[in-house]
C-alpha cells in the first residue's frame, strides 16, 4: 500500500496543494476570507447551481438510457456484439473538444437536424445532456454489464422457483447484486459530468458554465489565480463529499458474489420482449452514438473540392498546417500511443497494488484511502496540469521537459478506473480459495498470481482498456504538459480547432477520425484477447 | 515424539472463546477425528494448525517445532476444505498439480503424480475435465487428491464428507481409512457426524464450546461416554439423575443395576437403548409405547414411563410392541453407564 500512497502524495497531492497555495497564500499568510467572498458572488452561485443540476440530470438520463444496454450486452448473444461493444466505448475516449464539435455539427446551426427538420438544440441544455449521455454510455454498459454478465443466472432461477415473478426475481436477487456496480457507474458519470469541461465549453456558449469551465476561464483568461484556487477547493470539497457518501453506501452492499464465466450467461434473445429490447438498444446506439461519430467522419472527408482524402494528406506535412506544429500532425498519433501505453502500465501497477491492498486489509484508514483514490477524477485536470508545471520543475524531483510528465498525469486519471473496476471483482473472490492455495504451499505473492489474477484477468483487461482510453483522450492536464514538438492527438486537435480556416477544421476532423479508429482498434484487440482466453479454458 | 502437539491453545472471537485452552497430541500415522456440534470450535482448531488463524494463547508444535511465525505456505500441512474450494479456472489435473508446482516439482514428475493420485482416488484419466462438470463426490475426490499431492506431513479434513449422500459417504469413509492406512498418512479430521468419526478414526476427540469433552478410541467413547453432553451428542437420550450406591442406582425409573466398580454418589446415569428390555406389563417399570421408528435392523421404541423422562428401547422387528401398548421395562447392567457429573 505504501507504493500507491507515495505515488499519490508526490504526483497528486503535492501539485494540487501547491497551486491552491499560490492562490490563497499572500506574503506567507493564508487568506481564508477570500473563500466566503468568492462564494458570495451571484455569478459563482449560478455556476455552482448549474453544475449540480446538470450533473444530476445527466446521470439520471445516462442510467435510464444505458441500463437496458448493460442488460443487452450482458445477457443477450447476437452477431457483432464484440464490435458494437468496442464502438460504444469510442465516444468515451474522444477528446471532449471533438465531442462538442461533433454535437455542434449534429444539433447546431447548419447541422444535420437543422438541415432535415429545422431543429436546433445548441442553445439549450439538451445538447449538453445528450453529449454527456453519448460520453458516458460506455461507462454504465461496461461497469454494470461487466458484473451482470458474470452473475449466475441460476440465482434468479432459484428465486423464480421460490415463487417470485420475473420482475420480482430481478429486483430481489439481481438488482441487489448489481447495486454496487450501478452505484459505482452512477458515481463515475456524476463525477465526469460534474467536472465536465470541453463539452460545456463548446455547447454551453455564454449561458452555461460548470465549475471546471469557470476555473479554466479564471486561470487562463482572466489570470485570477485566487478565484480559481477557491473554485478548485470548492470542487474538491464537493467531490470529496460525494465520494464519502459513495464509499459508505457501496461498502455496505459489496458482498461475496459467486461469479461465473460470462460466455455461459449470454443467450440468444427469446420472445418479443427481448427482441424489442435488443432493437431498442440498437436504435439508441445508432442515433446517440453512431450519428455523431458519423457526422465527424463525414466532415473529415468533405473537403472544398468534394469528398476525398485531402485533409488526411495534409496531416503528413508540417507546412500545410500553416505553422501550427513543428512536426507533421500525424506524429501526434505515435506520441499518443506511446504515452498512453506507459500511462496504462503505471495506472495498472499503482491501481492493481492499491486494489489488492484494499482487499486484504480492512479498517477506517483503508476506507479513507479507498475514497482518496477517486479524488483525481474530481479535481480539475487544469489544476493538476498546471500544478505539475510549477512543482515538478526543481529538485528533489526535476522532471522539467521530461516526457514522463505526460504519462504520469494521464495515469493519475487512469488509476481510479483500475481500482473501481478491480475492487468489486477482487472482493468477490472467495477468501478460502486463497487459503486453499496457501495451504498447498503458495506464498502470498504466488497466491495473487495463481488465484486472484486468473479470476480477475477479465476485469484487469477491462481496467487496462479504460486506463488506455482515458490516457489517450486526456486533454485538460496534457495540454499544459505536452511539449510543442511532441503533441498528443487531443492536443493537436484542439490546436487545429483553435485556428481559423477550413483546412485546419478539416484536419482536426481527420485527426479526430484517426483517434477514433485507433481507439476502436485498441478496444477490439482487447475484446479479442478476452474471448481467446475464455474459449481456451472451456 | 508427537507429530502435532497443541499446548493450551486459546482463540477468542470477541468475548466468546472458540478454543479454550486446548491440549492435543497426535502421533505419527494416527487418524484422529474431532467430533462436535457446529460452533464447538472444530474448524477453528484446523485453521490454527494450518496457520490461517492466529492463536491468542498457547503453542502449536509440528514435529516438535513451534509454529509461531511460520506462514501458512511453509507449514507443510494439507487441508481439505469443507466445500472443497477447487480452483474454478483450472481443470482437474491443474488442481491436483497445484501443490506440486508450488513445491517446484518438474513437469514430468507432476504428470506422474497426478496420474497416480487420480488413480488412487478412483478418477483415472480425469485430468482434462473442468471442475464445474464434476459431481459432488468427484469434487470430493479431486480435493482429496489435491491435498495429498504434496505429501503433507499432516493431512487435515474439514467435514470431509459433509455434503455427500449417505451411501457414497459410507463407502468413501471405508475407502479413506484404507487409503490413509496404506499411505501411512497422519490425519486430523473434524466432523459433526459420529458415524463418520467412528468409522474413520483411531481416536475420537469430542469437543464442546471450545473445550475437549472426551478423547479416546471410538470403542471407549461409544461404550463409556464421559458426560451427559457426550452421551446426548452420540444420540443417547436415556439419561437420568441417580444416587449410586453399591451395585444399584436409585432413579425416578426405579432401581437400575450398574456395572461393578462404578463411581458412587449423586450422578447421572445413561442406559443405552439396547439395555432397555421390554417385558410383560406386570414386570418392572410400567410404560406406554408412544412411537416406533424403523431403523433397518431394529426398531427404536419410544416409551413414556409413569414418572421421569422418556425412554428409548431397541428391539427386533418381531418383538416390537404396537403404539399405545402397555409394557414393563427392566434394565440390563451391561448397557448402563454412570456418567461424570461435570457434564
Amino acid at each position: 500500500m505504501a507504493g500507491p500512497v507515495a505515488f499519490f502524495a508526490v504526483f497528486f497531492a503535492y501539485p494540487v496543494v501547491a497551486i491552491v497555495g499560490r492562490g490563497l497564500e499572500i506574503d506567507g499568510v493564508w487568506q481564508f476570507g477570500r473563500i466566503s467572498e468568492v462564494l458570495g458572488r451571484p455569478d459563482i452561485q449560478r455556476v455552482l447551481w448549474f453544475t449540480i443540476w446538470q450533473a444530476l440530470a445527466s446521470t439520471a438520463l445516462t442510467l435510464l438510457i444505458a441500463l437496458p444496454g448493460a442488460y443487452v450486452f450482458a445477457r443477450l448473444a447476437f452477431p457483432g456484439k464484440r464490435l458494437l461493444r468496442a464502438v460504444v466505448t469510442v465516444p468515451f475516449v474522444l477528446p471532449t473538444v471533438v465531442v462538442g464539435t461533433a454535437f455542434l455539427a449534429l444539433l447546431g446551426r447548419g447541422g444535420l437536424l437543422d438541415e432535415l427538420w429545422g431543429v436546433r438544440l445548441d442553445t439549450t441544455v439538451w445538447a449538453i445532456l445528450l453529449a454527456h449521455v453519448f460520453f458516458n454510455y460506455a461507462v454504465v454498459v461496461r461497469i454494470v454489464g461487466g458484473l451482470w454478465s458474470q452473475l449466475d443466472p441460476r440465482q434468479e432461477e432459484a428465486a423464480r422457483v421460490l415463487g417470485a415473478g420475473r420482475f420480482a426475481a430481478w429486483r430481489r436477487v439481481t438488482l441487489p447484486a448489481l447495486a454496487p456496480a450501478v452505484a459505482a457507474a452512477a458515481l463515475m458519470v456524476f463525477l465526469f459530468t460534474f467536472t465536465s469541461f470541453g463539452v460545456v465549453q463548446i455547447l454551453g456558449g455564454p449561458t452555461f458554465a460548470t465549475l471546471e469551465v469557470e476555473i479554466y476561464r479564471q486561470t487562463a483568461q482572466l489570470l485570477d489565480l485566487r478565484t480559481a484556487a477557491v473554485l478548485t477547493l470548492l470542487q474538491f470539497a464537493a467531490v470529496g463529499a460525494i465520494l464519502a457518501v459513495h464509499a459508505r453506501t457501496v461498502r455496505r452492499r459489496e458482498t461475496a458474489l459467486k461469479l461465473v464465466d460470462p460466455a455461459r450467461t449470454a443467450r440468444r434473445p427469446r420472445g418479443p420482449g427481448q427482441w424489442a429490447l435488443l432493437g431498442g438498444v440498437l436504435a439508441t446506439i445508432l442515433v446517440l452514438v453512431l450519428a455523431p461519430l458519423g457526422v465527424l467522419v463525414e466532415r473529415s472527408f468533405d473537403g472544398p473540392g468534394g469528398y476525398g482524402f485531402g485533409y488526411y494528406r495534409a496531416l503528413a506535412s508540417s507546412d500545410a498546417s500553416g505553422g501550427v506544429f513543428l512536426v507533421p500532425p500525424i506524429d501526434a498519433v505515435w506520441n499518443s500511443l506511446r504515452y498512453a501505453l506507459v500511462a496504462t502500465a503505471i495506472a495498472l501497477a499503482v491501481g492493481g497494488l492499491a486494489a489488492t491492498a484494499l482487499t486484504r486489509k480492512a479498517g477506517r484508514l483503508v476506507r479513507g484511502f479507498d475514497a482518496l483514490l477517486m479524488l483525481p477524477l474530481g479535481v480539475s485536470a487544469v489544476t493538476v496540469g498546471f500544478g505539475f508545471l510549477i512543482t515538478l520543475d526543481r529538485p528533489p524531483l526535476d522532471l522539467r521537459g521530461s516526457w514522463i510528465l505526460v504519462p504520469l498525469a494521464q495515469a493519475l486519471v487512469g488509476v481510479p478506473f483500475v481500482v473501481r473496476i478491480m475492487l468489486p471483482v477482487l472482493r468477490a473472490v472467495d477468501e478460502r480459495l486463497r487459503e486453499a492455495a496457501a495451504v498447498l504451499g503458495a506464498s502470498p505473492l504466488r497466491v495473487w498470481r495463481e488465484v486472484d489474477l486468473p479470476l480477475v484477468r477479465r476485469a484487469l483487461l477491462i481496467a487496462a482498456g479504460f486506463a488506455f482510453a482515458v490516457s489517450l483522450g486526456e486533454f485538460g492536464a496534457t495540454v499544459f504538459l505536452a511539449r510543442p514538438d511532441n503533441p498528443t492527438l487531443p492536443v493537436a486537435v484542439a490546436r487545429l480547432l483553435g485556428r481559423p480556416g477550413e483546412l485546419n477544421y478539416g484536419q482536426a476532423m481527420a485527426l479526430s477520425t484517426i483517434l477514433m479508429v485507433v481507439c476502436a482498434a485498441a478496444l477490439l484487440v482487447l475484446e479479442r484477447i478476452r474471448a481467446d482466453r475464455n474459449s481456451g479454458e472451456f | 515424539m508427537a507429530l502435532l502437539r497443541l499446548e493450551g491453545v486459546t482463540v477468542r472471537f470477541g468475548a466468546r472463546a472458540a478454543l479454550d485452552s486446548v491440549d492435543l497430541e497426535i502421533a505419527e500415522h494416527e487418524i484422529v477425528c474431532v467430533l462436535g456440534p457446529s460452533g464447538s470450535g472444530k474448524s477453528t482448531l484446523l485453521r490454527i494448525v494450518a496457520g490461517l488463524q492466529a492463536a491468542d494463547a498457547g503453542r502449536v508444535l509440528l514435529a516438535g517445532a513451534d509454529q509461531a511465525g511460520v506462514p501458512v505456505h511453509r507449514r507443510g500441512v494439507g487441508l481439505m476444505f469443507q466445500d472443497h474450494q477447487l480452483f474454478p479456472q483450472r481443470d482437474v489435473g491443474g488442481n491436483v498439480a497445484f501443490g506440486l508446482r508450488m513445491h517446484g516439482s518438474g513437469r514430468t514428475e507432476q504428470a506422474r503424480r497426478v496420474d497416480e493420485l487420480l488413480e488412487l482416488v478412483g478418477l483415472p484419466a480425469a485430468q482434462r475435465r473442468a471442475v464445474a462438470s464434476l459431481s459432488g463426490g468427484e469434487q470430493q475426490r479431486v480435493a482429496l487428491a489435491r491435498a495429498l499431492a504434496p505429501e503433507p506431513r499432516l493431512l487435515m479434513l474439514d467435514e470431509p464428507l459433509g455434503q455427500l449422500d449417505r451411501g457414497l459417504r459410507e463407502r468413501l469413509v471405508v475407502e479413506l481409512r484404507g487409503l490413509f492406512g496404506r499411505l501411512g498418512t497422519t490425519v486430523l479430521a473434524v466432523t459433526h457426524d459420529q458415524g463418520e468419526a467412528f468409522a474413520l478414526a483411531d481416536r475420537v476427540v469430542v469437543m464442546r464450546d471450545g473445550r475437549i469433552a472426551q478423547a479416546g478410541t471410538p470403542l471407549e467413547v461409544w461404550e463409556r461416554p464421559a458426560s451427559e453432553f457426550v452421551a446426548r451428542f452420540l444420540g443417547f437420550d436415556n439419561v437420568v439423575a441417580a444416587t449410586v450406591c453399591g451395585g444399584a442406582a436409585d432413579t425416578v425409573w426405579g432401581k437400575i443395576p450398574v456395572p461393578e466398580g462404578s463411581p458412587q454418589g449423586e450422578r447421572k446415569v445413561l442406559v443405552r437403548p439396547a439395555g432397555v428390555r421390554l417385558a410383560d406389563a406386570s414386570d418392572g417399570l410400567p410404560c406406554t409405547v408412544e412411537g416406533r421408528t424403523f431403523r433397518g435392523n431394529h426398531v427404536a421404541v419410544q416409551l413414556r414411563p409413569c414418572d421421569g423422562p422418556r425412554l428409548e428401547a431397541e428391539c427386533s422387528l418381531r418383538d416390537a410392541p404396537e403404539e399405545g401398548a402397555q409394557v414393563g421395562v427392566v434394565f440390563a447392567a451391561a448397557d448402563v453407564v454412570v456418567l461424570d457429573p461435570a457434564g
